[in-house]
């Protein structure tokens, strides 16, 4: 067990816990931030995306070890109220089915956007692909991802 | 508006189990069906805000608990929410406002029919007009009129409008809606170690080591199950992986190859339940020209919810908590009491929001689990399943094989249909009435089973799933060998099945034929010449889904560039929630039958997550044309019924492009994706 001091959404938050354990479930059980989800523990779906520094980055994998000062930033810390380009987007373009997967769609969707504001529609399912919707909802991801660009 | 009433209760008052209006003209509405990701917690209360001509700005929709004196039916699958409640919920609004126009009419002392209702406001011709808040406290005093008028279609202000999905907002912010994020203060979590195979039972656990970790506060054993219990997921995760357990046999332990032997045996057993028969099969093929035979066979496959199963459980002396993400709610309760003997009165359930169903989630399974742990260490405790333990913890859609024998006689006629579906664990594989039944003279359906260790549920769409693509390919089959049109090939035989039907026909042959016009239309069919176009069409779950998968061979192998849909659901409730469902369920078809497959070794599965079983992912989808049937009749679900024709259509038209028919699922593994590509 070791003490940990992180950065979380701008806040400084202290945590106790084995120094392997994923960010991801720091959030989830520690933190109180459930809104980063669970889908398979090795990194393969993306619904436990988190930002890094910025970096789109899978925190099933992350151990809260590696973190040090980095800025993280989950989607409960993506705007003060739900207004980021990319969430307003999903809401208008409607997105989610079950939604359990969304929150990891747009952090990724956020991080790219940030470094390609002006995306074609090939790099924009490029950039999602990583992220898998069991609802099949991948249109409308790819509409809202699109959307968000005309805005920012 | 400027009526002020001194004796109004400012808290507002509740019409009935659906809906209570506030003062301030803000009305909550229950949606009381557990909510899967098909939107129905935003298509039900749409219907009752219809009819009570509510303000939808002002609608507030909060799941309802599982409670039997105030709902029916809270359960979500077999498509059955929209069209067992469309009328009920109806009639709920429309009581409601005729209760407020009463209350209103009452207070004004002028008659009732001088009354109307607009966006949460009773309205007098005088002019004088009145919120909903306003009057709801007298409203509830007055009785509930059996007989109330329901809105002409013309008028719907919101049934068959783009609605959007009541939750976005909370789910675009990460709140903890869905049961893995459920916490209660003092509650423990924990994961069980099931046998690692079907057919074992547990022999010995040494629980040494998992239990010396931090953060473990017990080891037990119940059932075939060694429960790691602790503080944090992380914890018991790693302290799961320090347990020694061993199994011995105790029924048969399958593989793959076991697998394909039983379903060679099964389809030359005599003894096949007959499902249907129709004429004289035996004479038909005797007498017949040409024959054509085919073989269809599907894998088991997980359901793969993104949400991984979970379940919360606190069981006290004599009642009993339980919260998570189930289907059908009612059927837990019972099995929970059952199982501990505690009434179902003393039972609560809390229903989450779920991060996925398919049918997984019907299972009692992983609630009693959770139920039997909370007894044993008389703590609140909820069970998490990691993504391995949801691959390999059973109860998949069940490996299926199909033998079609189709005879034509002189004149290129069907004239006989035979089938026998052989299934492991599948109950009947065949769905014995449906098309093309009825469209044919002589016709004999077959089925027989093989009872496994192996488990399995209802999968989206049970059975018709891989049915549906089996029996469509196998009729392009017959048509091919017909020389007819694959289209006008299906148009003739519900020429049949609607004018001189042959027995009993499970399928409205007008409405199948509708479908079948409309994609063929919206497709150009036959009209395209750089593309292959493949067709299928199916009825399943009240409603019917004709669909033209388009592709072209890119490096020698086919791929799937557009498919066009064509549904008849009725009346479309919610526009944009309908969609989302017919393509859902189509991309959903198509990535299970192009890549889904779970293998068996010793009866282990051998995929037990994403780097060794392939999920649909965004790059592979294609686009998607959807299109609606304006019939205005009463609403049919839309949760499984586009799933089943996708795959028929998608390797019908990869046969027209390469030359090769695909009979087995995934199409991944055969034969046109097994060339050399160019480079």
């Amino acid at each position: 067990m070791a003490t940990y001091k992180l950065n979380i959404n701008g806040q400084s938050m202290q945590v106790s816990a084995e120094p392997d354990t994923p960010l991801l479930w720091i959030l989830r059980d520690h933190l109180g931030l459930p809104g980063t989800k669970y889908g398979c523990g090795i990194s393969a779906c993306g619904a436990c995306t988190i930002h890094l520094d910025g970096q789109a980055l899978r925190s099933c994998t992350l151990p809260v070890s590696s973190i040090g000062a980095a800025k993280v930033l989950t989607i409960e810390g993506l705007s003060k109220n739900g207004d980021h380009p990319v969430q307003i987007a999903w809401d208008e373009v409607d997105v989610p089915q079950c939604g359990y997967c969304q929150a990891g769609q747009i952090m990724t969707a956020a991080a790219f956007l940030k470094n390609n504001p002006k995306p074609t529609d090939e790099q924009i399912a490029n950039a999602m692909h990583g992220n898998i919707c069991r609802c099949g909802a991948y249109h409308r991801i790819h509409e809202a991802v699109k959307q968000a660009s005309t805005k920012l | 508006m400027g009526i002020v009433n001194t004796n109004l209760s400012l808290e507002g008052a509740e019409l009935n189990s659906y809906l209570s209006i506030a003062a301030d003209n803000t009305i909550t509405i229950f949606s009381p069906n557990p909510e899967v990701g098909q939107n129905i917690k935003t298509s039900f209360p749409t219907i009752i805000a219809e009819e009570l001509d509510a303000d939808w700005t002002r609608v507030k929709v909060v799941q309802g608990k599982f409670d039997t004196k105030r709902f029916e039916r809270q359960v979500t699958g077999g498509s059955g929410a929209t069209p067992s409640s469309y009328k009920k919920l109806r009639k709920t609004g429309a009581t409601a406002r005729a209760m407020l126009i009463e209350a209103a009419a009452q207070r004004w002392n002028v008659p009732a029919n001088e009354c109307s209702t607009e966006n949460g406001y009773v309205k007098h011709t005088s002019g004088k007009n009145i919120s909903y808040g306003e009057l709801v406290v007298e409203a509830a005093k007055l009785p509930v009129p059996q007989d109330v008028k329901l809105k002409d279609r013309k008028d719907f202000k919101l049934i068959g409008k783009r609605i959007k999905n009541v939750e976005n907002k909370n789910i675009v912010t990460g709140k903890p809606l869905f049961g893995l994020d459920f916490q209660r203060e003092g509650m423990l979590y924990a994961m069980l170690q099931r046998p690692e195979a079907f057919g074992m039972k547990l022999k010995s656990a040494d629980v040494t080591a998992a239990k010396s970790l931090p953060g473990i506060i017990d080891v037990v054993t119940f059932n075939n199950n060694v429960a790691v219990v602790g503080k944090s997921t992380w914890q018991v995760m790693k302290a799961r992986k320090l347990l020694k357990v061993t199994y011995e046999k105790d029924a048969e332990l399958e593989s793959n190859a076991d697998h394909d032997r039983i379903f060679g045996e099964l389809m030359v057993k005599p003894d096949a339940t007959v499902r249907r028969k129709d004429g004289d099969v035996d004479a038909a093929f005797a007498r017949a020209a040409k024959v054509v035979k085919s073989e269809y066979q599907c894998p088991f496959l997980p359901h793969n919810p993104m949400e991984p199963m979970n379940f919360f459980a606190h069981v006290k002396e004599d009642s009993i908590e339980l919260a998570g993400p189930t289907q059908n709610p009612g059927s837990a309760v019972r099995a929970v009491s059952q199982r501990l003997g505690i009434p179902a009165d003393k039972i609560s359930l809390e229903i989450t929001r779920m991060g996925g169903g398919f049918g997984r989630r019907l299972m009692d399974d992983y609630v009693l689990e959770a139920a039997e742990l909370s007894k044993i260490i008389k703590a609140p405790v909820k069970v998490i399943w990691s993504r391995e333990d949801d691959m390999s913890g059973g109860y998949y859609r069940p490996a299926v094989r199909y033998r079609f024998e189709a005879a034509l006689d002189a004149e290129n006629n069907l004239i006989a249909y035979k089938l026998r579906g052989a299934g492991i664990n599948s109950g009947n594989p065949t769905r014995e009435n449906n098309f093309p039944s009825a469209a044919i003279e002589n016709l004999l359906i077959e089925s027989i089973e093989h009872k496994s260790p192996i488990t399995t549920a209802p999968w989206r769409a049970p059975i018709t799933n891989f049915l549906a693509f089996a029996e469509q390919s196998f009729l392009d089959e017959v048509a091919l060998a017909a020389g007819k049109d694959p289209v006008q090939f299906r148009l003739q035989l519900l020429e049949r099945a609607k004018n001189a039907p042959v027995g009993r026909r499970g399928y409205d042959a007008a409405r199948m034929e509708g479908v079948i016009k409309l994609a063929a239309e919206k497709a150009g069919w036959g009209t395209k010449k750089d593309v292959s176009q493949g067709f299928s069409v199916y009825f399943s779950h009240a409603s019917y889904v004709a669909i033209v998968a388009e592709a072209s061979l890119k490096a020698n192998k086919p791929q799937l560039t557009k498919i066009y849909a064509a549904t008849d659901c009725g009346e479309v409730v919610s526009l944009s929630g309908a969609r989302q469902q017919v393509i859902g369920g189509i991309v959903d078809g198509y990535g299970h039958a192009m890549y889904g497959k779970l293998s068996f070794k010793n009866g282990a599965p051998e995929q037990n997550n994403y780097h060794k079983y392939r999920l649909i992912r965004m790059k592979e989808v294609p686009e998607v044309e959807a299109h609606f049937v304006e019939n205005g009749l009463d609403p049919t679900g839309l949760g499984e019924p586009s799933l089943p024709p996708t795959a028929g259509a998608v390797a019908n038209a990869f046969y027209k492009a390469s030359g090769k028919r695909i009979r087995n699922q995934p199409f991944i593994d055969e034969a046109p994706f097994k060339n050399k590509t160019s480079t």
